[in-house]
């Protein structure tokens, strides 16, 4: 007999199956336990069980940006919806889409602090897209549908779900309605650019001397990287990637100018200064891009494509804002300058690229090198070689994070992974292990330090469940660098509370978690450690290497100056 | 500047949570607040007064709007609006002097003498907010205010046009 009626444990797993979703990562608990029976009676659907929810947030936001499909997790109520808030507030800040499907206690309990009861709602209202308080087992279907749709159209984001126990109670069965399409007369995320002002932009942009391009997350998440190149090499344009946009242009590109922001390259960020216009595509004027904001680019016009209305003139005022989506606004704006009568100044291009090539030639990622101690740079770029530039490299936060950006140049969007806007240590091992659920036969990198690695070690375990084979690549400098650098320049140098005695032996602890740990103290060694590390294909290797812990992180902005007012070592200044 | 914005919003639990929210944690003013149902059952309507340069207030505007249960979000300071807002207040009374001056201010004002006490009146004014603080000074002026009550504004604007889904 063919089943016609379905209860509501069942109805959410066979909606997730309607959504196509492969993996759910969560852990069980008791208001999710008849969840949890339907996930066992099915064999579509793998759920991967973390040790400890803010790793299944961290592992289903890398699988989705990896991938780009919606990030799936389900935790209990309580501990276990609470656990997740570091992890949805990590993929709203990168606007990553997450589902997270909260159990919740019993509808006639709610508001009375039953045993594992947390308003998770109400927790996560500040860091979510949006969320649902599911009231009834037949309405199952259509809130998971629409959560799909909110948390991957417009810009995408986290959306929780909160099922309380009573409707997903294996006793009571329902029809299954699947709604075929989902239309919400309040969410209609803007496509189209406006027409006048793709109009506007295309003419600042083809009578611009000294013309930037500034790409941000948005072209990766909205998969247009083929038509920014496309778009750079009409424009021949110098081009800059955020922290989120790395990928977005190949690192390698002969326009890419590197990093702007912070840490950023010199070039990049001399370009933004005495650029006349700047095409500012998916990214959002972020502090750490620049700087101070009343010193910022004084000179330039500022074209901003956003599919967010509300990162247009948040930070800085946009001249032409153009609000829509990444594929559309790069068809128009194509289309446009094609048609267009006006033509670039191409003499006046050259003179631009000249004065960039002298930037360039600062070399402002040299340093120097040293017998003794292994510098965190020359381990970013063997493993860069030792790739061939291929890996997926996801990161965690910190000194680390920042020598994986400037120094593994990547070739494609979603290659580089990482917590950029709210700079989650712990994201790291997580992250690369989501990767690698979705992509197993691809190499798979935690770059990650002593700090961040101890964030959420204990899923050392999980990989060795699942059998990830995930490379960590702890550059270990018995400190919590990036707060060490910021005590040594703005603090003279009063180390408070960022070094780390009593470490543990991290090879021994990778060990008797069952992978492989190979420790590397000095820079002879390194390279015998990659080849080893690299030749291993199935099983997750633990690379503990130590770095020199007095390395800082170059070039560095100089605190409420202009965007190119940068340290390009210490004492002297770019 | 002070604003009056208009949002029409799905009638569902927590939307007013998230207005509320968004407020508080983008740090933006609220000077007052009202909410209600509307002919349309689906939506309630919120009438939130706030101030803020240009800049702020397109923000709110776009943060507000950017919310997935709104629906319409419109700055009634923009167009041409009639605003009211309904104030309760108790004032001492005490003596014939008192009362005829309290008397008076109602008078003026078109506001009413809604209860009396033995030593107090509570008087009554629906007027735009402007007004009303102008009608509270004179009070103060002529007697002490012992407890007062405001609605918060709202708005709506002039002519046909209608804010509705």
């Amino acid at each position: 007999m063919v089943q016609t009626q379905f209860n509501g444990s069942e109805l959410v797993v066979k909606a997730l199956k309607a959504l196509e979703v492969e993996y759910i990562f969560g852990y069980p608990g008791g208001s999710v336990l008849d969840l949890y029976d339907a996930l066992f009676q099915q064999s579509d659907i793998e759920h991967v069980l973390v040790r400890h929810e803010q790793a299944a947030t961290h592992m289903a936001d890398g699988y989705a940006r990896a991938t780009g499909e919606v990030g799936v997790v389900l935790a209990t109520s309580g501990p276990g919806a609470t656990n997740c808030i570091t992890g949805i507030a990590t993929a709203y800040m990168d606007s990553i889409p997450m589902v997270v499907l909260s159990g919740q206690v019993p509808s006639n309990l709610i508001g009375d602090d039953a045993f594992q009861e947390t308003d998770i709602v109400g927790c996560s209202r500040p860091i979510v897209k949006h969320s649902f308080n599911c009231r009834s087992a037949e309405e199952i279907p259509t809130v998971l549908a629409k959560a799909f749709y909110l948390a991957n159209s417009g810009r995408p984001g986290p959306v929780v779900v909160e099922l309380p126990k009573d409707i997903l109670n294996p006793q009571l069965k329902f029809n299954f309605n699947m709604p075929n399409q989902i239309e919400m007369r309040t969410y209609n995320p803007s496509v189209k650019g406006h027409g006048k002002q793709i109009k506007k932009a295309v003419e600042a942009i083809l009578n611009a001397k000294r013309l930037v391009i500034y790409s941000g997350g948005g072209v990766v998440l909205s998969d247009t990287s083929d038509k920014l190149k496309e778009l750079v090499e009409t424009l021949n344009a110098p081009i800059t990637n955020t922290l989120m946009g790395l990928g977005g242009i190949s690192g390698t590109h002969p326009n890419f100018i590197g990093m702007l922001g912070m840490h950023g390259s010199v070039e990049a960020n001399k370009a933004m200064a005495n650029a006349d216009v700047i095409l500012a595509l998916g990214a959002r004027f972020d502090d750490r891009v620049t700087n101070n904001v009343k010193k910022f680019c004084p000179n330039a016009t500022i074209v901003h494509v956003d599919v967010d209305p509300t990162s247009i003139s948040k930070t800085i005022k946009a001249h032409i804002p153009v609000v829509g989506c990444l594929a559309t606004v790069f068809e128009q704006l194509l289309s446009a300058i094609n048609a267009s009568s006006e033509r670039i100044d191409r003499a006046a291009q050259e003179v631009w690229w000249e004065e960039i090539t002298k930037w360039r030639a600062q070399k402002c990622l040299a340093y120097e090198t040293n017998p003794e101690v292994l510098k965190p740079q020359t381990v970013i770029e063997k493993v860069y070689n030792i790739t061939n530039g291929d890996a997926y490299v996801c990161s965690d936060v910190g000194q680390h994070q920042m020598f994986a950006a400037q120094y593994y140049p990547f070739k494609n969007p979603r290659q580089w992974i990482n917590s950029g806007g709210l700079g989650t240590m712990g994201f790291g091992l997580p992250a690369a292990m989501g990767v690698k659920m979705a992509f197993p036969e691809n190499e798979v990198l935690c770059v990650t330090g002593d700090g961040s690695i101890q964030m959420n070690i204990q899923e050392l375990s999980t990989c060795l469940q699942y059998g990830l084979a995930v490379k960590i690549i702890s550059l270990n400098n018995r400190s919590l660098g990036m707060v060490r650098q910021w005590q040594d320049m703005q603090y003279g140098g009063r180390h408070s509370s960022s070094y780390m005695e009593s470490l543990p032996d991290f090879v021994a602890l990778a060990e008797s978690y069952g992978h492989i740990g190979i420790k590397v103290d000095r820079p002879d060694q390194l390279d015998e450690a990659l080849k080893k590390a690299f030749s291993i294909k199935d099983r997750l290797v633990f690379l503990d290497i130590r770095v020199d812990e007095k390395e800082h992180v170059y070039p560095m902005q100089i605190k409420l100056g202009a965007i190119d007012d940068m340290w390009l070592k210490k004492g002297v200044k770019a | 500047m002070r604003r009056i914005l208009s949002i029409l919003l799905e009638n569902e639990p927590g939307a007013l949570s998230r207005i509320v929210g968004l407020f508080s944690q983008r740090a933006y003013n609220i000077d007052s607040l009202t909410v209600g149902t509307t002919d349309d059952q689906t939506l309630s309507r919120i009438t939130i007064t706030t101030h803020g340069d240009d800049r702020v207030v397109e923000q709110i505007t776009k943060q507000v709007n950017k919310l997935v249960d709104v629906l319409k979000v419109q700055d009634l300071t923009e167009v041409q609006h009639i605003e009211r807002e309904l104030l309760l207040v108790k004032v001492y009374a005490r003596d014939e002097t008192m009362r005829a001056a309290v008397t008076r201010i109602a008078d003026v004002y078109q506001g009413a003498i809604i209860d009396m006490g033995k030593q107090s009146y509570t008087l009554q004014l629906l007027s735009s907010s402007e007004k009303i603080e102008s009608f509270l000074d004179m009070l103060r002026h002529e007697s002490d205010i012992i407890e007062l009550v405001r609605s918060g504004a709202v708005g709506i604007g002039r002519g046909d046009k209608a804010l509705r889904a």
